[in-house]
Order: C-alpha cells, then sequence, then structure tokens
C-alpha cells in the first residue's frame, strides 16, 4: 500500500460520506456532511502539491528540495475559512430550529424530540 | 488643467462634508449646519473663480482615467450651462442650509438631515459637472438614493416612507432606463466623454440606435422631471421637511431631467420624433399639472403642482428645437428656481407659525404676517408672469414662440394650449397669495398664532424674491450675458441676438399674455364655483394606482419564483452534486487513458495505514450513526485527528497545526450548539431516498477520490512554487515559505479572508443576539435540560485547571506568532490558540464571570484587525510601491541581540486580531444563550421545588 493509495481512498471515502449527509433532511446531518466534504476539498487542495515526506517547507541553506508551500498557503486559509462556514451555518440552523421549532433544513414541520423510531413522514 | 484642483474640490466639499457631520452627528445643531453652510458657501466662491473664465468662453476640465475599458473617465467640466445649475445648486443649497437651521424643531436629527442634504448637493454637482455620460449616471443614482433619505426623513410618519418609496421606484425606475440610453448614445457616437458626443449630434441622429436610445433617455428625464404621466411622485414627496422641498423638488434635482435635455440638446434635438414628443409630453404636462394646482388646498401639494406645470413648460421649451426657445427655457430655469424655492420656504413659514398648510383654513394672514405676506406675493406674481417681474419677461418669451411650431399639423395648437396653461398659473399664483393673506381669515385658532418669523427663517426667501424681481427689472444686465453663455451652451453654438426687457411694443405674446392674466383673475373670482364643479368630477387616485400596480407585479414576481425555483435545499443539492458527477464521467470519458499514473508511490508505513483505517471506520460510524448526535462528534474529531496527522507526515507543520487547534474549537462549538438542538431526532428518510442517495455518493466518492488517485500518481510538472522558495527568505525576509506567502506573496487573498472571517463573526453575532426575541425568545424560555448534566457546574478541578492554563496557553500564543515568520506559526495558528485558552474560561467558569472580567470588544478587535491590515498594505503605498507591497530589516538590540523586524509581521497582526475576534465572538456568543437557557431552567426548577415543598408543608 501507498501513501498515494491511502491519501486517494481517503478522500474518496470523505466525499462520499459528506455528499451523503449533505442530501440528508436535518440541519445537522448537513453541517456534518459540509463538514466531511471540507476534510476531503482540503486533503484534495492539498494533495495537488504531491505527497513529499520530511521537505517542510521551512527555508534553510544547507536544505534545496522542499515540498510545494503554495498549495499549503491555500489550504491553510482554506481550513479557517471553513470553519467560519461550519460556524456560520451551525448557528443559522440552531437559530432556524429555534424559530420555528423543526430542524428540517426546508423548515418543514418534522418532528424533533421523542423516541427513536420511524417516525412517520416519508420526504 | 490650470482648474483640475478647483473642479475637484468642488465636487468634492459636499461629500465631505456630509461625512464631518454624519461623524459629528451627536454635535449641535450649528454644528451641523455650520459645517454645510460653510461647504456651501465655499463652494460658492470656488465657482465664483470659475464664472469669468468660462462666461469667457472657457470650458476649464479636468479627468482621472477610472476605468478605461469600458470608456468611463472621472472626467469633470465646467462650461455655461453647467456653471448656472451649479450656481443654483450651491447658492440654493446655502439657503436652504440657513432657512432648514431655523425650521427644524427641537430634538430632530440635524446630523442625518444636512449630512443627507450635502449628499445630495454632491451628487447634483456631480450631474451638472460630469464630463462623461457614465459618471453622469452613477450621480443621477447617487440623487436618486440621497432625495430618498430626504423625503423619508421624517421616519415616523407613514406618509413619508411611502412618498420616499415611490419616488424611488419612479425615479429609480426611469434611471435604468436611462442608463440604457446612455449607453446606447455612448455606442451610437462612439465614445462616452461629453464634449465628443456633443459634437457628433449628426452622426448620432442618422444611427438605427437614435429611437431607441431617444426613447430611453427621455424616460429617464421625464421620470425626474415629474413629467406626465411620470408626474405622481412629486406630490406625494412633499411629505419632505420643507427646505428639502425647496431645495430638490423645486430648484434642483426635478430640473435634472431638464438639465439633461438642455445638455443633450445639440445631440438630440432638431428631429421630428424628438420635437414632437418632447413639446406634446411639456405641453401636457403644463396644462394638465396648472389645472389640478388651482384645485389642491395643501400649500406643498399645489406648489408640487405648480412645479409640475413649470417643468412641463420648460420641457416644451426645450422640445421646441428652436434656439429662441431654449433660450426662453434658460431664463425661465432661473426666474422659477427663483421664485419657486421662494414660495416653498413661504409654505415652510406658514406652516411652521400656524401648524396649518391648509388653504382653506387660512387667510388674511398678511394683517399678522406683512413681511411674509410681502415676500410670498411678489414671488407668487412672479411666478403668474406679472409684470414687472421676471416671470413676466420669461413667459412673454415663451409664448412669443409657441405660433413658430406646428404640432400635428396644427399651427392655433400649441399657441392656444399654452395660453390656456399660462391662464391656469395664473390663477394658482393669485389664489396661493390671496386666499393666504388677504381676505377675512378663516379659522382663527391658525390666525391667531401666527406671527412673523425670525429674520433668520424670512431672509432665504426675500433674497431669492428680490432676485426674482431684479431680474424683471435689469434683466439684461443681471442675467445677459449668463443667459448668452448659457443659450449658447444649450444650442452648441454662438446665442442668436436677443433683449431682455419688459417692453417689447404690442405683439401677439403681449395679446397672449393679457389674455392670460385677465383668465387668471376672472378663474380667481369665480373658484368657489369651479371647486365645486372640480370636486363633482371622478379622479383617479395615482397614489392608489400605484400601489395597486406594485402589488400586482409583486405577486406575479413571488408566483413566478415559486414556478422556476424550487425552495427544497435538498432538490437543489441533490442537482448539484448530480451535475458535478455528470461532469467528471463526461471528463473523464472525453479524456481517456489510464487512472493510475507513471508515477511511483512511496509505500507506506504501518502506522499510518492503522491511522487511515481508524479514519475510514470513523468516517462510516459518522454516516452510519449520525442521528447519535453527540456521539458523532467524537467520530467526527478522530476524522480530524488522522487529517492533522497527514499533514504532519506530508512535511505540512503549519497546516497540522491550524487543523488541530480549528478541530478544538470547530468541536466546541458543535457541542455549544447541540445542547440547545435535538440531540437524537426521528429518522425521516425513506429507504428509496436513502438508496437513492447512497449511490450518488458512492459514484461521488469514487469518481473524487479516482481523481484524486490520477493526480496522485502523475508528477506535479513545472510550477510557480520555486519563484516563492527562491523568494522567501530574500524578498520576504522570512524563512517559513507557507507564512510569506500568506502575509506577502498572496497577502491580498489573506486579506479577503479575514474579512470574510470578520463578517461571519458579525453575522453569527447578529443572528445570536437577536435569538432572546420573538418566538426564538419564547423557545429558548421553555427550553428543557435534557442531558443528564454534573450536579456541579462549574467543575472545582476543570476552573482551576483551565486558569492555570491561561498565562501558559497565551504564551504558546505569543511564541507561535512571533516565530511565524521563520518557523511554523503565524497569525492564524495563535489566534486559534489564544481563542481557545479564553474559551476554556468560559466552559469552565460561566459566561458571566469570564464577561465581566473581559477587558476587550470582540467587534473592534475585528474591526481593528482588518483596519490594521489595510493600513499596512496602504503604507506601502505610502512609499510608492503596490498594495501590500511589504519590506523588512535586521536590528540589534543590547541583550536580545539581532532581530528582524518586517512589516507583514505587522499584517500578521491584523490577521491574528481578525480571527481571535471572529471565533471568540461566535463561541461567546452561543455560550452566552446557551448558558441563560440553562440558568432560566433551573430557576424554573427550583421555583417548582419550593412549591412542592410548600404544598407538602401543611
Amino acid at each position: 500500500m501507498t501513501y498515494e493509495f491511502l491519501v486517494a481512498s481517503a478522500i474518496g471515502v470523505l466525499v462520499a460520506g459528506g455528499i451523503y449527509l449533505a442530501l440528508r433532511a436535518r440541519t445537522f446531518q448537513v453541517v456534518l456532511g459540509l463538514t466531511l466534504f471540507s476534510y476531503a476539498v482540503n486533503l484534495f487542495l492539498f494533495a495537488s502539491g504531491r505527497l513529499v515526506l520530511n521537505r517542510p517547507p521551512i527555508w534553510d541553506k544547507a536544505v534545496t528540495e522542499y515540498t510545494d508551500p503554495l498549495p499549503q498557503a491555500l489550504v491553510l486559509t482554506a481550513i479557517v475559512i471553513t470553519f467560519g462556514m461550519t460556524a456560520f451555518v451551525v448557528i443559522l440552523a440552531l437559530r432556524s430550529f429555534l424559530e420555528t421549532g423543526s430542524d428540517h433544513v426546508d423548515g418543514d414541520n418534522v418532528p424533533c424530540d421523542g423516541d427513536d423510531g420511524e417516525a412517520g413522514r416519508g420526504e | 488643467m490650470a482648474y483640475a484642483l478647483t473642479l475637484y474640490i468642488l465636487v468634492a466639499l459636499p461629500f465631505i462634508a456630509a461625512l464631518v457631520i454624519a461623524l459629528l452627528h451627536a454635535g449641535s445643531r450649528a454644528v451641523h449646519s455650520g459645517v454645510a453652510g460653510a461647504a456651501s458657501g465655499a463652494g460658492l466662491l470656488l465657482l465664483a473663480g470659475l464664472t469669468g473664465p468660462v462666461i469667457g468662453g472657457e470650458v476649464p476640465s479636468a479627468s482621472i482615467s477610472w476605468v478605461p475599458a469600458l470608456g468611463l473617465d472621472f472626467t469633470l467640466m465646467v462650461d455655461p450651462l453647467g456653471l448656472m445649475f451649479a450656481g443654483l445648486i450651491l447658492g440654493i443649497g446655502l439657503l436652504v442650509v440657513i432657512f432648514a437651521h431655523f425650521y427644524l424643531y427641537k430634538g430632530e436629527a440635524t446630523g442625518r438631515f444636512f449630512a443627507s442634504l450635502m449628499l445630495f448637493q454632491g451628487a447634483m454637482l456631480g450631474i451638472v459637472l460630469a464630463g462623461n455620460v457614465l459618471l453622469l449616471l452613477v450621480f443621477w443614482e447617487l440623487t436618486s438614493l440621497s432625495s430618498f433619505l430626504l423625503i423619508g426623513f421624517w421616519q415616523h410618519k407613514a406618509e413619508g416612507r411611502q412618498g420616499a418609496r415611490m419616488a424611488l421606484a419612479v425615479t429609480g425606475g426611469g434611471g435604468l432606463a436611462l442608463i440604457g440610453g446612455m449607453v446606447l448614445l455612448g455606442l451610437a457616437a462612439g465614445s462616452f466623454d461629453l464634449a465628443t458626443i456633443l459634437e457628433r449630434g449628426a452622426q448620432v441622429q442618422a444611427s438605427p440606435l437614435y429611437p431607441v436610445l431617444l426613447g430611453l433617455i427621455l424616460i429617464g428625464c421625464f421620470t425626474k422631471s415629474a413629467q406626465f404621466p411620470f408626474h405622481f411622485w412629486l406630490p406625494h414627496a412633499m411629505a419632505a421637511p420643507t427646505p428639502v422641498s425647496a431645495y430638490l423638488h423645486s430648484a434642483t434635482m426635478v430640473k435634472a431631467g431638464v438639465f439633461l435635455l438642455a445638455r443633450l440638446w445639440p445631440v438630440l434635438a432638431g428631429t421630428e420624433a424628438y420635437t414632437v414628443i418632447v413639446s406634446s409630453v411639456g405641453l401636457v404636462t403644463m396644462v394638465f399639472a396648472a389645472t389640478v394646482a388651482l384645485f389642491r388646498h395643501d400649500l406643498k401639494s399645489i406648489l408640487a403642482y405648480s412645479t409640475i406645470s413649470q417643468l412641463g413648460l420648460l420641457v416644451m421649451l426645450l422640445g421646441f428645437s428652436l434656439e429662441m426657445a431654449a433660450l426662453a427655457a434658460v431664463l425661465h430655469i432661473l426666474n422659477h428656481a427663483a421664485f419657486k424655492a421662494a414660495l416653498f420656504m413661504v409654505a415652510g413659514i406658514v406652516d411652521h407659525e400656524t401648524g396649518t398648510r391648509d388653504i382653506r383654513r387660512l387667510g388674511g394672514l398678511a394683517k399678522t404676517m406683512p413681511v411674509t405676506a410681502l415676500i410670498a406675493t411678489l414671488a407668487a406674481a412672479s411666478m403668474a408672469g406679472l409684470p414687472p417681474l421676471g416671470g413676466f419677461i420669461s413667459k412673454e418669451l415663451m409664448l412669443y414662440q409657441t405660433p413658430n411650431i406646428a404640432l400635428f399639423g396644427l399651427p392655433w395648437l400649441v399657441p392656444v394650449l399654452a395660453t390656456l396653461g399660462a391662464t391656469f398659473s395664473v390663477g394658482y399664483s393669485l389664489r396661493l397669495a390671496w386666499h393666504l393673506f388677504f381676505g377675512q381669515p378663516r379659522e382663527a385658532e391658525p390666525h391667531e398664532r401666527a406671527h412673523d418669523p425670525g429674520v433668520g427663517m424670512w431672509a432665504p426667501s426675500a433674497l431669492l424674491t428680490a432676485l426674482a424681481v431684479l431680474l424683471g427689472l435689469v434683466p439684461m444686465l443681471l442675467a445677459g450675458p449668463l443667459v448668452g453663455a448659457v443659450t449658447g451652451a444649450v444650442i452648441g453654438g454662438a446665442a442668436p441676438e436677443f433683449d431682455l426687457a419688459l417692453w417689447h411694443g404690442v405683439n401677439l405674446a403681449l395679446i397672449l399674455s393679457m389674455i392670460a392674466v385677465a383668465g387668471g383673475v376672472l378663474l380667481l373670482w369665480r373658484h368657489a364655483g369651479l371647486l365645486r364643479a372640480w370636486d363633482s368630477i371622478a379622479h383617479s387616485d395615482a397614489k392608489r394606482m400605484f400601489e395597486t400596480t406594485l402589488g400586482f407585479a409583486d405577486t406575479w414576481v413571488r408566483k413566478a419564483i415559486v414556478a422556476v425555483h424550487t425552495p427544497s435545499l435538498q432538490r437543489m443539492l441533490l442537482m448539484t452534486f448530480g451535475v458535478v458527477v455528470a461532469f467528471i464521467i463526461d471528463g473523464a470519458l472525453e479524456g481517456g487513458g489510464a487512472i493510475t499514473g507513471l508515477q511511483p508511490g512511496i509505500p507506506a508505513s504501518a502506522p499510518a495505514i492503522v491511522a487511515w483505517a481508524l479514519m475510514i471506520a470513523a468516517t462510516a460510524a459518522v454516516v452510519n450513526d449520525s442521528r447519535q448526535r453527540f456521539r458523532v462528534l467524537v467520530y467526527i474529531s478522530v476524522i480530524g485527528l488522522v487529517v492533522s496527522l497527514a499533514f504532519v507526515r506530508f512535511s505540512a507543520p503549519d497546516l497540522a497545526l491550524t487543523q488541530i487547534s480549528v478541530e478544538v474549537v470547530t468541536i466546541l462549538l458543535l457541542l455549544l450548539a447541540l445542547n440547545l438542538l435535538p440531540k437524537a431526532p426521528p429518522l425521516i428518510s425513506s429507504s428509496p431516498r436513502k438508496w437513492r442517495d447512497g449511490a450518488l455518493a458512492t459514484a461521488g466518492g469514487v469518481l473524487i477520490g479516482g481523481l484524486a488517485w490520477a493526480m496522485l500518481t502523475r508528477g506535479a510538472g513545472e510550477t510557480i512554487s520555486a519563484f516563492h522558495l527562491a523568494n522567501s527568505k530574500l524578498g520576504g525576509g522570512g524563512t517559513n515559505v507557507v507564512n510569506v506567502i500568506l502575509v506577502d506573496f498572496r497577502a491580498f487573498d489573506t486579506l479577503g479572508e479575514i474579512i470574510v472571517l470578520g463578517i461571519a463573526g458579525l453575522a453569527i453575532f447578529a443572528l445570536l443576539d437577536s435569538a432572546a426575541r420573538g418566538s426564538a425568545g419564547a423557545r429558548l424560555a421553555r427550553w428543557q435540560e435534557d442531558m443528564p448534566h454534573s450536579p456541579e457546574s462549574h467543575p472545582m478541578m476543570f476552573v482551576m485547571a483551565s486558569r492555570i492554563a491561561l498565562p501558559l496557553t497565551l504564551t504558546v500564543g505569543i511564541y507561535l506568532f512571533l516565530r511565524g515568520h521563520n518557523q511554523p506559526g503565524g497569525g492564524f495558528i495563535a489566534a486559534l490558540v489564544v481563542a481557545i485558552a479564553f474559551l476554556l474560561q468560559y466552559l469552565a467558569a460561566g459566561y458571566d464571570w469570564t464577561d465581566r472580567r473581559r477587558r476587550f470588544s470582540e467587534h473592534r478587535m475585528i474591526a481593528w484587525g482588518v483596519l490594521v491590515a489595510m493600513a499596512t498594505g496602504l503604507g506601502s503605498m505610502a512609499f510608492g510601491a503596490p498594495f501590500l507591497t511589504s519590506t523588512f530589516d535586521y536590528f540589534t538590540l543590547p541583550l536580545i541581540g539581532e532581530f528582524e523586524l518586517a512589516s507583514a509581521m505587522l499584517f500578521d497582526t491584523g490577521v491574528f486580531l481578525t480571527v481571535l475576534g471572529a471565533v471568540l465572538l461566535a463561541l461567546a456568543q452561543l455560550s452566552h444563550i446557551s448558558q441563560r437557557a440553562a440558568r432560566a431552567y433551573a430557576e424554573k426548577q427550583d421555583a417548582e421545588a419550593d412549591e412542592t415543598a410548600q404544598g407538602d408543608a401543611p
């Protein structure tokens, strides 16, 4: 097994999980989906600089080989922005739940409490 | 070019004044009106310096290239037409400022008033001095906006809000048409430069675009200048304070349409279509509005309709496409500005001193308000066109021109209708003066209160009226050279020979004028009977029609939106992901070839495989268990941890630090939010739906994973990173290349990103801050503890540990920040670490305890962060380098030794402040409302427990 395979497969799994959760009906699941999807996107962007071991982009006179610093810089801000986005979506979901009493993404009236189980509604 | 600075200052002055007044909004009324008056006065002086050369034939101009690709230049120019209008705008502006200073009541928002007024003045000056038609449009829109603010100045009054909205809808809508017209005009003329366009009249009129651009420009002019059938907004705009009406709705803004017609006269006028449309619209407006004005009762409403009528007269004169008619229009613009602004101020005075503007309740005021009566009577006489006043001369000139135009092949049509209009205007002018000031008082109450106002309030209108009188007595001396020069500018050549005088001998114009005066007197005499007849006819209510139309449009737009756009996030996301998957499949089929590239891979170590397996398992658990929300957070943190480890492994220490600290903050945020959200809600998706989504998700995962695989098994090829690595130390002064890219090479990106983050923080605050009200507040108050909680709300061990950790964490944060330029760290990471240190305090000791000891405001931190980052960028411009160029040097201090200071560090400080502020603001606010809900619940529990105890006691 190579690192390339590990990273590529991890990206694939995260994307699949992210898409599936983002399509759910409850806001919190959508937030989780976006989080997974963001991990995948950040990893993908980072991987575009290719995988390099033990060559951090810290300049030194004695070193000639470095990993690509540019994707790292882009991903660094992307991580922080991801946090901003997640936080905003979470709060939006919270406010809409407080406002309507429903945590359905489209504001539909769905049961939010009570016991676990298949409750009524199809879609 | 000698005048460039003067021109820029002239246009900038009102805007600067508006800004200063807005900043001094807490100051007194005298400060606000003083700044506004000083700006208008200084503008007048600057303009006076230009008058000599401009009348002498020079056209001072100045230009800065703005968006050259669009033909948009910041060009200003002063020709006689612009000079006259700028003089009106500044002169009447100054008088209105003085009047408003005395007119506004105690406690009114004078800062907002004068700031809006100055904004309007600047916009208006921009229109008349613009030398580029696109620039003119910018200022044109700005007048619509600032007049909206001024009309709706009394926000508590419904008619003010409605009037403002209507004015904005009509003039703004006309503005849209004007944009189209001006762009077409620029295309037809081959330039957006006004001076060039004015020379290419023949080319424009020959262009196939001419009818379209003419129509669009005319819609813009007619809406702004309240021409039939767009006139209805002006009477409703009278809800504005009277100084605003005097300024905007008589002298300046409504004249913008007339100005534009005059400005573009050489280009547009002269064709059959132009003459027929413009003169008939003007004629209809003049006669129609004059008739209505005769039967209105509100002073300002009478003046509004009379303004519409006089504007119609101006439009008609310009529509004649005759040089002498243009001259008459120029003279009448001066006359009208003088007497109408004076009359509006008189209406304001009467309202101010008697408490009513209803002409049916007033009368005989000449006894108690002699000064006001004199001013008003003279101004009204000028409006009626009685000799020896200015209005007489311009009306004569108008009537003299009417036989030269045969509309629809009927040579008598224009003279007859124009005389009719003049008759009505004599009628309403005489009625205004007579019913207000002469005869017997109709009601005792307003009459008893009435008295002349202080000199500050009547002096401006007296000055204007004196001007109106002098324009009749010594017209050639006062206005001859100006009118000649302006007419020359309007028609684009030398002005025709003219002589302005009261007596030209007996001619057709004099006879028509006498008929009009006689008719007007007759109308006044028989007014009561005419009014009864008028009232017995049903009149359509323009306001109701406007609102019906708006409501109709609103309903249908809503229906159309619902028809084309399904407001379901699930469906939209499904389509989005589906399309992305389809694109990748399409691309893969198109490209062909093997998925796996030739680059050999790096064999993975055993721990890496274990971590990978953990992450796959955690992802599966998140998906599978997504309704057990607290448990899910544990799985999510496993994924985040493994991602951080991956960054460590693959030579990205900065990313690893960022990821791990963001992870902590994100989990804290989700925990806090979950406290208030449902923890384990029932399932609502059906099985087929799950299968469908699962299939799409699998397809997406396989495709994007395959894409990553294809990318990773191929070499990177040539990248731009070699530049960054080579210049990091030499050019940016730092050895941590990632940090140097963030704060130096690509600092503009970073600036944008911290602004986004700051906005997100503020938006979160806004969402949560208002959550305590309304139905959200009610639901929060009903919130119940539904998780087993520790009996100790702030565990002692946790509190003590967090307090000891605070200074340590802060030290780590500072250390990370300082070394960021050369070693992993920097503003982003340091801010996250420091934020975590403070958030721990909120969690451990509670929001209230921490909030009381908080010495900084997160809002300010965000603002300062962005400002510091921007100032660093601008600082480089002061040294002639491009925005955000960084510099650094080495210094030596005793004990510390040699160290480096880079301007990029200052930029990084801005990053640090913004990120820290945004993160803290979001989480502290969330913990605040969540703890408030918890406390309310605990109090309720206690109260219930007490009740039960008391119930049990006996």
